[in-house]
């Protein structure tokens, strides 16, 4: 089967008055179809860049991007906006919504853009409303909503097309730690429908929600695990806490 | 015996600060309190702290006639228990002791020559990883249930966070030529 997003010796280097600062120094990374991939590393490590190439939203200096059969790092501006609206879902940190449309208008907007007819666009947009538990914000602008659900309206958006991946860029980077379990577990439930997701991120309680974590340094990829969903019994947190004893 | 002694002493003190008790009704008690996030306790470390708080005079006991069933044994705090109850709970704690046995091996692997220390601080992430994860996904779950075990899971996820910050300050220092 083909993998649903592949790169190949990516490299990405940004002129600094005049001096070549490498972000990224060749980062071979596949995502297989059902995979939750998490992306971890300090500032500065090139997370974020590889995140963006993945994306379409920035170039490689160097490099293959493969998503499913394509290769599309060498695509237009023009065919990468189709791919970016049918093929990918993104999800910032700041949330991203447009301020004076409802929370309704911002998930159907790209359902639109990519050619759905209003009632499918709707029918779509109230059945991911209804999963992510955000009906009741159905009217509301994001200025009147909490981060968490805000978040939730993103995801929304982010899924209405069903992209092949979700790419999501600190997704609670601005949530309190209440807010990040609950993106974290709308997360972790459109995984379970299987849905593709890769997440960049600094924290590591994020990442482990993912059942691969991939560590970069430098502009490397430098190690990965895997982790397993594990049933939580009371016996595992006892186990947990007296490990502290 | 003696740590079994201080590990009940302290909470069956401030259990029985509330009000007089027998001693099964204590470990009730302290069960509910805690719910999943404490073993449950034995009945018999429960009487036999009883017992050594009573000979200390922090508690004393006296027979409570029943209506059906033999008298039971009731215990109650004293002056010298509530202050002794006191300097405990106003006492702050050290924080905790690092993981030395991680680091012996991390230390220590080379001599030996049997294992790399990033080799060591690999297995010890996958493992620390793994709990983080463990213990977010109760704090997912735990939090309609009881809020002492959803405290207890984020106290001891940022634990692990703060070892896996360890864990990569060592590697960065051991990619960086320094030895051990």
């Amino acid at each position: 089967m083909t993998a649903v997003l592949r790169t190949i010796g990516l490299t990405r280097t940004y002129d600094s008055y005049g001096d070549d600062v490498p972000a990224l120094r060749g980062v071979d990374f596949t995502v297989e179809a059902g995979e939750f991939v998490a992306i971890i590393g300090p500032s500065g490590c090139g997370k974020s860049t590889l995140l963006h190439l993945i994306g379409g939203l920035d170039r490689p200096t160097s490099g293959e991007i493969y998503l499913g059969d394509r290769r599309v790092d060498r695509l237009s501006e023009a065919a990468w906006a189709v791919i970016r609206r049918r093929q990918l879902g993104y999800m910032f940190q700041s949330f991203n919504l447009i301020a004076n449309m409802s929370a309704s208008d911002n998930i159907e907007l790209p359902a639109l853009m990519a050619g759905f007819s209003p009632s499918e666009a709707r029918r779509r947009r109230e059945a991911l409303m209804a999963q992510l538990d955000i009906e009741p914000q159905s009217n509301m602008p994001p200025g009147r909503m909490s981060g968490g659900q805000q978040q939730r309206v993103a995801l929304a958006r982010a899924l209405i097309n069903e992209p092949a991946l979700l790419t999501a860029d600190e997704p609670t980077g601005n949530l309190d730690s209440q807010a990040t379990r609950d993106v974290l577990a709308v997360l972790k439930q459109c995984h379970a429908r299987g849905q593709t997701i890769v997440l960049v991120t600094h924290d590591p309680n994020v990442a482990s929600a993912a059942d691969r974590v991939v560590r970069m340094r430098d502009g490397e990829i430098i190690g990965e695990n895997l982790l397993e969903g594990r049933e939580p019994s009371s016996d595992t947190l006892r186990s947990l806490v007296n490990m502290e004893a | 015996m003696h740590t079994e002694y201080v590990d009940m002493k302290y909470p069956l003190l401030a259990l029985l600060a509330a009000g007089p008790a027998h001693g099964y009704e204590l470990k009730q008690s302290f069960e509910a309190r805690f719910g999943v996030a404490w073993p449950p306790v034995n009945i018999g470390q429960v009487y036999s702290t009883l017992q050594r708080l009573e000979r200390d005079g922090l508690v004393t006991g006296y027979e409570e006639e029943q209506t059906k069933g033999p008298a039971r044994h009731v215990f109650q705090i004293t002056e010298a228990g509530f202050r002794v109850l006191h300097e405990w709970l106003t006492t702050a704690d050290r924080g905790p002791r690092m993981r030395d046995e991680f680091f012996m091996k991390l230390v220590l692997s080379r001599l030996a020559g049997m294992a790399e220390p990033l080799e060591i601080i690999e297995r010890q992430r996958q493992t620390y990883l793994q709990e983080l994860r463990d213990l977010n996904e109760i704090a997912i779950r735990g939090e309609s249930n009881s809020s002492v075990s959803l405290l207890l899971a984020e106290g001891a996820a940022l634990h692990v966070e703060a070892d896996l910050k360890w864990l990569d300050l060592c590697e960065d220092r051991i990619r960086r030529g320094e030895s051990l």
